[in-house]
């Protein structure tokens, strides 16, 4: 953000504030008025939106765009919302937070939720609408992990691609060992699932 | 609904192909411990970590213990219930930032306290690099001895699990082993563990501890309840043999354990393996005397074998054992790839297989 704001860049700065890294509420993370505070700090012109609220969003980063295009200066904007999920699909946030602030924010204060309000208020959606779109999506999902599942995936040898722009000698030495290897031991190794490695 | 459909995907990913482990990977085999080390409880590496800050906290009022998500029990639950048994003073969760942690780890125990930092994974120990070697290491040094930060220790989980990719996996030891002042440790099993972290949290240096993160639940040990300490620069042979001597440390101390059976009951070889423990100060002594009556020597590590610390093995014992090598020293190590790409990772770990052809290498030289 400093160098942003020292050379006069024309760009955006998205902070999207969920509350949590893994376990660590940000009452553990920072004092002071959250990230929207560092912006002045550094001379940037900063903008906290709700960001549960799809239309406050656009229209923050629409007049952040503005700014940053017409004045040649970063924005930053801090949007709040929640993490509802779990960090990861190896954790389990219920050890760290209880089930009624998640529920709340489910329920309560849920981006998807009042989008849908809105757009069933002005008759764009229904539930109807709903379900198919989660049916369509779902099966869309389940089909790309089915599809993605037949392929193959690239040949052993492809782990030695793109560490540089060319192959060094030592790794030709390394890749060709491993070849020569495998070679001895095609049954030790998952070669099915793979492009013919040789 | 969110938390239920990311359960699905979860499920889905377990059972889809791609998460499957490949089968080679290594046996844990548990050790018993010392008798005079009295009563024992069932513990994996992960109960035994806690146990030796357990035991740590209750006797040295000022040691802490802090990092990111250890007030809750850590992503690993390496600090399950210290914090409800020690306060919120003495376990607490920092802010997302690794320089911050160890610059935080260097103050304390510089002003005295007993300071047990956590890493969350060895892999993002990167931004506090320069306050590990340019500060801690030099610490003691720098100050002519006026000062020190050797109540620093810094715990991470270190290693590949199979499905821990570039972010994950990483073995990163060789970097702390070429900074002098700083001493690493990496242990094989849950009574090594123990006795290890409690040693090197008395430890008058800092000291980085890598924990091999696969071992956390699949090695079960009976460990001795009681404190105990396991000294640090001791290598410890764990099966005497006269053909091959195989140094590794961590898991793969325990791929190289199946290769010395493997090679006693197909070939005939009879292996010396040493687990070296702690990679700085390393035990050169009982390298070298092993290497001197087998005079072959094989190095294996996860780490990337280009600059891993099995080249500086490698470089120290071809000059000191020179006249009794019957074959060139040879390393197993991971390639120079970035580790571990998680397709591939079958294929990058330096495995038992890779193992048995260096020691067939090394005795028909």
């Amino acid at each position: 953000m400093n160098f942003a704001s020292v050379f006069d860049v024309p760009c955006i700065f998205f902070c999207r504030n969920n509350g949590y890294a893994i376990s660590t509420s940000v009452k553990d993370q920072y004092r002071g008025d959250g990230v929207a505070a560092r912006g002045p700090a550094y001379g940037i012109v900063t903008i906290r939106v709700d960001g549960n609220d799809l239309f406050a969003v656009y229209n923050a980063t629409k007049a952040a765009r503005q700014i940053a295009v017409k004045e040649s200066r970063p924005v930053l904007i801090e949007a709040m919302t929640y993490r509802l999920g779990h960090h990861s699909t190896s954790d389990d946030s219920t050890a760290y937070r209880s089930i009624d602030e998640m529920n709340s924010w489910e329920k309560e204060d849920n981006p998807i939720k009042r989008l849908r309000k809105y757009m069933e208020n002005k008759g764009w959606w229904d539930s109807q609408r709903d379900e198919k779109a989660h049916a369509d999506a779902q099966k869309h999902v389940m089909d790309c992990f089915h599809n993605a599942e037949q392929k193959k995936r690239a040949r052993p040898q492809s782990m030695f691609d793109d560490i540089y722009d060319k192959l060094p000698n030592h790794l030709v030495r390394q890749r060709q060992e491993m070849v020569d290897h495998v070679k001895m031991y095609k049954k030790e190794y998952p070669l099915d699932l793979y492009e013919k490695a040789f | 609904m969110l938390v239920k459909n990311l359960t699905k995907v979860s499920q889905l990913l377990i059972n889809s192909k791609s998460q499957i482990r490949h089968a080679s990977a290594f046996k844990f085999a548990p050790d018993t411990a010392p008798a005079e080390l009295g009563e024992t409880t069932k513990m994996n590496l992960c109960q035994s970590v806690t146990n030796a800050m357990d035991i740590s906290l209750s006797q040295d009022k000022s040691a802490v213990v802090f990092g990111e998500d250890v007030a809750f029990g850590g992503v690993f639950r390496c600090t399950v219930g210290l914090r409800d048994k020690y306060g919120k003073d003495r376990v607490f969760n920092t802010p997302l930032a690794e320089q911050g942690i160890a610059a935080f780890g260097i103050g304390l125990a510089a002003a005295g306290a007993t300071a047990i930092a956590e890493i969350q994974f060895a892999d993002y120990i990167f931004p506090a690099f320069d306050q590990i070697v340019n500060e801690a290491a030099k610490f003691r040094y720098r100050s002519g001895n006026l000062f020190d930060c050797g109540k620093l220790t810094i715990r991470t989980p270190t290693g590949a699990v199979g499905h821990g990719a570039l972010y994950h996996s990483q073995s990163v030891e060789a970097f702390f082993a070429h900074s002098p002042g700083l001493k690493v440790v990496v242990p094989r099993s849950p009574i090594q563990t123990k006795g290890l972290l409690l040693s090197s949290i008395r430890d008058p240096n800092p000291v980085i501890f890598f924990e091999p993160k696969i071992l956390y639940r699949q090695a079960v040990e009976n460990v001795p309840v009681k404190d105990y300490e396991i000294p640090l620069g001791k290598a410890e042979v764990l099966m005497e043999g006269s053909d091959v001597t195989i140094v590794s440390w961590g898991t793969q101390v325990h791929v190289v354990k199946e290769v010395a059976n493997i090679v006693k009951e197909k070939l005939n070889i009879s292996c010396e393996v040493i687990d070296l423990r702690t990679i700085v100060p390393w035990d050169y002594e009982t390298v070298c005397n092993s290497v001197s009556k087998t005079g072959r020597l094989i190095i294996s590590h996860e780490a990337n074998v280009t600059m891993g610390f099995g080249a500086e093995i490698a470089a120290f014992v071809q000059k000191e054992c020179f006249l009794n090598l019957e074959a060139p020293v040879e390393r197993v190590a991971g390639y120079d790839i970035p580790s571990i790409p998680h397709v591939y990772e079958a294929f990058f770990m330096p495995d038992k297989w890779k193992c048995i052809e260096a020691v067939k290498r090394v005795v028909n030289f």
